[in-house]
This record gives structure tokens, C-alpha cells and sequence, in this order.
């Protein structure tokens, strides 16, 4: 079971790799969209990554749900 | 090797998430003892993520159909990976935001011709691209929405599907003497990355599950993705310029 501080940096990994983005910038109240730049298709890439490294399954329903990465580390939190 | 597409070496277009009907089709064709080839576009490093996902990890190989040197060279990426083509699915289509959404009066012609491009001349791009490969014959199935009436919000991309129809029976009638089929499967309304980005496109989603006679689930892509691969193999082997509805039947039924 990974700590929530693991899954944001884990996320921070993702989104660097899928999406440019600075790990340094990703923090929990972070918006994928407003504040880090990540776009539809980025995102859905994003998930798809997330799913792999946490052993989890976002179904599409949710992915709507997530606006920060503090969304998305609950989600795979409750999930994993 | 057993199975309906035992034996047959496939090129699939089309893959971008595991929604996607390619992937569908994809599937179905590996269980069903196909070689399968992927093309990619735009982000190749997603589609690199869902190939893997195949029963079979599949390859990808690069290709833009709007790009000519994608298309020059398709034949020999191809051949790094399989000896000869057996069937090719072209499962592509884009129009920009001012082509859909109810802004049919007002989008400009330069958008229009890109909505075309992809979704309509690339038919016969790919079949062309992959023509080399299919000396024995073979067969190619695109996707469409039926284009035989006007639908809400869809607006250009209808009429791209229209030409796309219309190419089908011309490529039917150019490569029918190669032993080569062309048929479209005409499906309903499925929510890919493809339907989402159609503002509006909910609109018929409702009507479609209320209206079709065996109900129609937005989420399954398998109903598709099964009649192209039965369009794939030798069981239609006289069917050419056909368009298969797979739509719960919703075409026939008039209200
Ligand atoms: N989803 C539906 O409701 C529905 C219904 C009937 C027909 N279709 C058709 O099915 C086909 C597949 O769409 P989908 O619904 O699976 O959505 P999708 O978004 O999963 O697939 C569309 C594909 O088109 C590709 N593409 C776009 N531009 C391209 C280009 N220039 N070169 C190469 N590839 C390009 C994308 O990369 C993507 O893989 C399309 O032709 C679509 O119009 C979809």
C-alpha cells in the first residue's frame, strides 16, 4: 500500500513524463487543468500511466471527478 | 492456430485508448488467431500504453493518414513486423470544433477540407498505402455513422461520412479485380474520445437505447468490433460496398 505522499510524487513522475509538467510544481491542491497545463488527451494518458504504476482502475465516470491531484490521490488511495 | 481469422496478418488504425472501436476490434481479431499490426497517431506514447493491453502486445507503427510520407513508407514498417496484408481497418475520423455542434452554416471551407481529409480521402490514402502488402487480396472495413439522413450536432462530420460511404463503393468497384472487399460497418453511438469531443453528440444517446429494437449500450464496443472482424475474414467473401449496421437496429425502425 502506498502513502499518500508516495501516490503525489508517484503522480509527479507521470505527469513529467506524460505531460512536461515540473515535478517540483505538483502538490495536492493543484489543478491538472488550471494550474498545471495538462490537456484532455494528456490527461486521459495520464490516468491510463496511473492505472499501471498503482494497480488501479479509473473508470471514465470518475475521471471527470478528479480536478487535482489531490482528487487523484484519494481516489487511488480508496482504490488501490 | 484456431479461430475465425486464423492465420490473417491485420493492419488496425484507430487505437488511442482501450475505448476506442479499434481496440475492440483488435482484441477480438488476437483471440480469434489474427497477426495484428497497429498504426498510431499523435500520441504515440499512449497508444504504445493501451497496445499493451492487447491479449497480444501488438506494435505500432507511426501514421498520420494526412502525412505523405507516413504513407510512402507504411509498406515497408509494415513488412518489418508481418510478410503480407490479409486485411486493413481504417477506424479514423476528425473534424475541427467549428465542423460540429451545430455550426454546419458557418465553418469555414479550410475546416471543412481537414474534416474531409482525415475522415474521407484517407480511405482510399491507407488502402492505397497499403495495396502493396495485399497481393493475394484481402479485405478493408472503415467505420461509419450512418450518413443517410441529417443527425444534430454532427454537421460536417456527416458529410465526411457520406463521402467516406461513397469512396467504400468506389474502392469496391477499383479493387474488386485484386480480390479485394471494401465495407463499412456503420455503428451507433459509442462513447469514445472520437464522440466526446462532439458537443451535443448525448443528444441521440438517449434516443438510440430508447428507439433500438435489442436497446444499445453506449459502452460496448465489442458488437462493432465483432462485424469487423466477421467483415475481415472469408465469411463474406462475396460482400463488397456493403455498409453493416451495428446499431440495435435503430436504422430501421422510422419512429
Ligand atoms: N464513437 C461513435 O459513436 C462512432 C459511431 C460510428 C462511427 N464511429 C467511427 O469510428 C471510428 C473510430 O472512432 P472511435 O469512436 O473509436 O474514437 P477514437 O477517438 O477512439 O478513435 C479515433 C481515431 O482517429 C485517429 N485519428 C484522428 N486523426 C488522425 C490522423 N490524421 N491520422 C491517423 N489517425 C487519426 C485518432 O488517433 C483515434 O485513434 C471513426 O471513424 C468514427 O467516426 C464512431
Amino acid at each position: 500500500m502506498a502513502t499518500r505522499a508516495e501516490i503525489t510524487s508517484g503522480l509527479g513522475e507521470i505527469l513529467e513524463e506524460v505531460a512536461g509538467v515540473n515535478p517540483d510544481d505538483v502538490a495536492e491542491e493543484k489543478s491538472f487543468t488550471d494550474d498545471l497545463d495538462v490537456d484532455s488527451l494528456s490527461m486521459v494518458e495520464v490516468v491510463v500511466a496511473a492505472e499501471e504504476k498503482f494497480g488501479v482502475k479509473i473508470p471514465d465516470n470518475e475521471v471527470q471527478n478528479l480536478k487535482t491531484v489531490g482528487d487523484a490521490v484519494n481516489y487511488i488511495e480508496a482504490n488501490h | 492456430m484456431s479461430g475465425l481469422l486464423a492465420g490473417k496478418r491485420l493492419l488496425i488504425t484507430g487505437v488511442i485508448t482501450d475505448a476506442s472501436i479499434a481496440f475492440s476490434a483488435a482484441k477480438i481479431a488476437q483471440e480469434q488467431g489474427a497477426t495484428v499490426v497497429l498504426t498510431g497517431f499523435g500520441r504515440l506514447s499512449l497508444v504504445e500504453r493501451i497496445a499493451k493491453r492487447l491479449p497480444e502486445p501488438a506494435p505500432v507503427i507511426e501514421l498520420d493518414v494526412t502525412n505523405e510520407e507516413h504513407l510512402a513508407g507504411l509498406a515497408d514498417k509494415v513488412r518489418e513486423h508481418v510478410d503480407g496484408l490479409d486485411g486493413v481497418v481504417h477506424s479514423i475520423g476528425f473534424a475541427p470544433p467549428s465542423c460540429l455542434g451545430g455550426g454546419f452554416l458557418d465553418a469555414p471551407w479550410e475546416d471543412v477540407a481537414t474534416a474531409v481529409h482525415v475522415s474521407t480521402y484517407s480511405y482510399k490514402s491507407l488502402a492505397k498505402a497499403a495495396l502493396p502488402l495485399m497481393s493475394s487480396g484481402g479485405s478493408i472495413v472503415g467505420l461509419t455513422f450512418d450518413a443517410t439522413s441529417a443527425w444534430p450536432v454532427y454537421d460536417w462530420m456527416g458529410v465526411a461520412k457520406a463521402g467516406l460511404e461513397s469512396a467504400s463503393r468506389y474502392l469496391a468497384l477499383h479493387l474488386g479485380k485484386q480480390g479485394i472487399r471494401s465495407n463499412l460497418v456503420a455503428a451507433g453511438p459509442l462513447r469514445t474520445i472520437a464522440a466526446k469531443s462532439i458537443p451535443g453528440f448525448e443528444q441521440f444517446e438517449d434516443a438510440w437505447a430508447e428507439r433500438a429494437p435489442l436497446g444499445w449500450d453506449l459502452y460496448d464496443t465489442a458488437a462493432a468490433g465483432k462485424a469487423i472482424c466477421a467483415l475481415l475474414s472469408d465469411w463474406f467473401p462475396a460482400t463488397t460496398g456493403e455498409v453493416v449496421h451495428v446499431d440495435g437496429g435503430y436504422h430501421a425502425i422510422g419512429a
